[in-house]
């Protein structure tokens, strides 16, 4: 009975992601490489935002999951093709200096 | 006085002091107009602070057919100036100001309230409900788009028009370039109306996800329905960009910031990316919308189900993952490279592919069809030969190779009026002459119609087949001026044939809407055209719960088939209904947001600061107000529908 109460993924998904932040805190703290420290913070980014999403803020627990993931699978395919494509066109390859 | 030295035009001539003038007087005689026949209070109970979504859509349709005439004054003026080589009719400055003002009016202050009108109007009735989702957000997203328009047409009088064009590409929008307080109102104004169309996309991709009558799955939601959540979407992805953009933009002409400029490590090019990141999806926007009428209009009046229904859906689907990946097309000849160009150039070209499928099904709705050749319907007729028109040449365009040829010609100006006129403005215009009667009662002349809708097709070429020759023999666009030996004058005065054409034509519908106010017949019925779709399902005008009870779908045209088969639409027994209250909240918000703008604009700060206090205020009081709304009682419901002519 206590067991089905009390929140136990919440807890853990609260303690993982004080973890996240920990190690994202490294990046501030140690001396290491630009790239090093981009990957560190793009990849516990990421982890945090699809944590809170799943486990703080319920997606897929209602009826209308599938409309919820399709939305942000969308919205991420999105973003990932703008700031892909300014990159490629801004940066990359822009030819005027 | 030198504090109001600032709102003096920097460049004026005698119409802008004559414009003053009749601003002046026609306020005036409103106010006093309302108030000798006792107006206010009506305008205030049944107008201002309405939530109902089909008020707040004649709203949005009413603004929208103001700043066509707006802009098309507009058009007229430069279209003068450009009549004959050398015109003296206008100067350079004038006439930067009035093509920056109509593009930014005619996209976001006429097409845009005009899709949104509709959609508020339509997709509620069309999905079986009582309303939008978040009504009095409807509301607030309405006043805030009012408030954006108005704060940007006071701009020519006071303070002077922004003058970069409607992209208004960094560094020329830049202070350095741009003196006047004109950008600052482009951004601003945008901004304001841009925040209320982000509500409008969260607001409607919620109603049509969640309050669709019971039986309706997405698949059987009729095709407009699907054209707008499509829409919204692309809405709701698209409008933060320009949100951001414009508040860059706006840090850099008042708080000395450098992201957009040329120096101290600024990217000037960075604000023609963001523009067109939000900018192409915008032409998705308004087009698919004007699909989705089209595919209703054609579906009724060629008495056939719609072809394709799945493949239609899969094309707009495809179409919004599409628009966010061509926009660098817009500037293939900033310095990108080849590499780049050809990715972009094969993207667009395969974005004709699912519009061509759309194309194919409307054609193939219409074989062996039962035509019958209403107004709206030829409109949709007329749409699809200059439609294509448009199309060809944006193909063209996409080749980056050769886009280098007609980049920044008249050539360009051609394609993309050909592809707004007809695609979206022709939509519109078919649209309000289809639900013209359930808007108001009465149906709009056809004849009349049809005589008008022929002027503004032919006008239509008329006015811009000329621009596709003078810009592929070098007319550059934004030019106020050319020789006589350039040899671009027949064009143009073609060109100002055509314009003039295109002003009689509206003029026309001015004068039907007024014919069949006075002489069209009232007793209609609920469903004059013998439509398939719910909105035609409940009565005219509709009451404010628009349906006394739920209808139940079972297929894709649940209305026909009650017609035709005599199955029951609405079964169940009238129960008493939940609606919102009217608020005044909304209106309040978009007066102070215009103040808002208004002090911004001259970074007055004292007065923006209060501005921004009376904003936070009201979302304050908006969120500890206690509303539940109200029922209404079934004796009511009851009365209403026997008034109505029974329960249908």
């Amino acid at each position: 009975m206590m067991k089905e109460l009390f929140p136990m993924k919440q807890v853990m998904g609260f303690i993982f992601s004080l973890v996240l932040t920990a190690v994202a805190l490294m990046v501030y703290f140690f001396d290491m490489s630009f790239a090093v420290g981009m990957t560190i913070l793009l990849v516990t980014a990421f982890i945090q935002a699809g944590l809170q999403l799943v486990l703080f803020m319920h997606a897929g627990e209602s009826e209308d999951k599938n409309a919820i993931y399709i939305t942000i699978y969308y919205g991420v395919l999105i973003a990932i093709f703008t700031i892909l494509g300014s990159l490629l066109t801004m940066v990359w390859t822009y030819q005027i200096q | 006085m030198e504090f109001f030295e600032r709102f003096a035009i920097p460049h004026p001539s005698p119409a802008i002091y004559a414009s003053m003038v009749a601003i002046a007087i026609v306020s005036i005689a409103i106010v006093v107009g309302i108030t000798y026949f006792k107006k206010w209070g009506y305008l205030w109970r049944e107008w201002l602070t309405t939530v109902d979504h089909k008020r707040l859509g004649i709203m949005y349709i009413i603004a929208a057919i103001l700043m066509l005439f707006r802009g098309g004054a507009d058009a007229i003026m430069m279209r003068a100036q450009l009549s004959a080589p050398e015109n003296k009719l206008l100067d350079a400055q004038h006439y930067n100001e009035i093509f920056t003002t109509h593009g930014v009016v005619m996209i976001l202050f006429m097409a845009m309230p005009f899709i949104i009108g509709f959609m508020n109007f339509v997709v509620p009735l069309q999905i079986g409900a009582r309303d939008v989702a978040f009504p009095r957000l409807n509301a607030l997203s309405f006043w805030l788009f009012f408030a954006g328009a108005m704060l940007f047409n006071i701009s020519f009088v006071i303070g002077g028009s922004p003058d970069a064009g409607w992209t208004s590409y960094f560094p020329l929008a830049d202070n350095e370039f741009s003196t006047s307080v004109g950008t600052n109102y482009y951004m601003i104004a945008i901004q304001i109306a841009g925040l209320g169309t982000l509500a409008t996309g969260i607001n409607f991709m919620t109603t049509i996800l969640k309050m669709r009558a019971p039986g309706m799955t997405l698949m059987k939601m009729p095709m407009f329905t699907w054209s707008a959540l499509i829409t919204n979407v692309i809405i709701v992805f698209a409008f933060p960009v320009l949100t951001v953009a414009l508040a860059m933009g706006t840090l850099d002409r008042l708080f000395g910031t450098h992201f957009f400029a040329s120096t101290n490590g600024g990217m000037d090019m960075l604000w023609a990316n963001l523009f067109w990141v939000w900018g192409h999806p915008e032409v998705y926007i308004l087009i698919l919308p004007a699909f989705g009428i089209y595919s209703e209009v054609i579906s009724t009046f060629a008495r056939r189900n719609l072809y394709g229904y799945k493949s239609m859906v899969a094309s707009m689907v495809i179409i919004s993952l599409l628009s966010f990946v061509v926009w660098v097309h817009h500037f293939f000849t900033m310095g990108q490279g080849a590499f780049v160009n050809s990715i972009f150039s094969i993207t667009t070209m395969a974005i004709a592919v699912p519009t061509g499928v759309k194309i194919f099904n409307w054609l193939l709705t219409l074989y062996k069809g039962k035509i019958t050749m209403t107004t709206p319907m030829l409109y949709s007729m007329l749409f699809i030969p200059l439609f294509t028109l448009g199309g060809v040449t944006g193909v063209m365009l996409g080749m980056s190779a050769a886009d280098y040829q007609y980049h920044n010609t008249m050539f360009l100006v051609a394609h993309f009026h050909m592809v707004i006129i007809p695609g979206v403005v022709f939509a519109m215009l078919a649209a309000l002459y289809y639900y013209w009667p359930k808007m108001f009662g009465f149906m709009l002349n056809d004849r009349l119609g049809k005589i008008g809708a022929w002027i503004i097709a032919i006008g239509t070429l008329v006015a811009f087949m000329p621009m596709f020759i003078s810009g592929l023999d070098g007319q550059a666009r934004r030019m106020y001026t050319y020789s006589e030996a350039s040899g671009f004058g027949i064009w143009n005065m073609i060109s100002m044939v055509g314009a003039l054409m295109l002003a009689a034509g509206f003029a026309l519908i001015v004068y039907n809407i007024y014919y069949s106010f006075r002489y069209a017949p009232r007793d209609i019925g609920s469903d004059p055209w013998d439509a398939r779709t719910l909105e035609w399902a409940t009565h005219t005008p509709v009451p404010e719960y628009n349906f006394a009870t739920m209808p139940k779908i079972d297929s894709y045209e649940t209305f026909w088939d009650s017609k035709k088969k005599g199955t029951p639409l609405f079964p169940d027994k009238i129960e008493k209904i939940h609606m919102p209250n009217n608020s005044g909240i909304p209106f309040i918000m978009g007066i102070i947001f215009f103040m808002w703008g208004f002090s911004f604009v001259f970074a007055m700060w004292i007065p923006l600061i209060i501005c921004t206090l009376g904003i936070f205020a009201c979302m304050a009081y908006q969120s500890f107000e206690n509303d539940h709304g109200r029922y209404i009682s079934i004796e009511e419901i009851e009365e209403t529908e026997k008034e109505l002519g029974g329960k249908r």
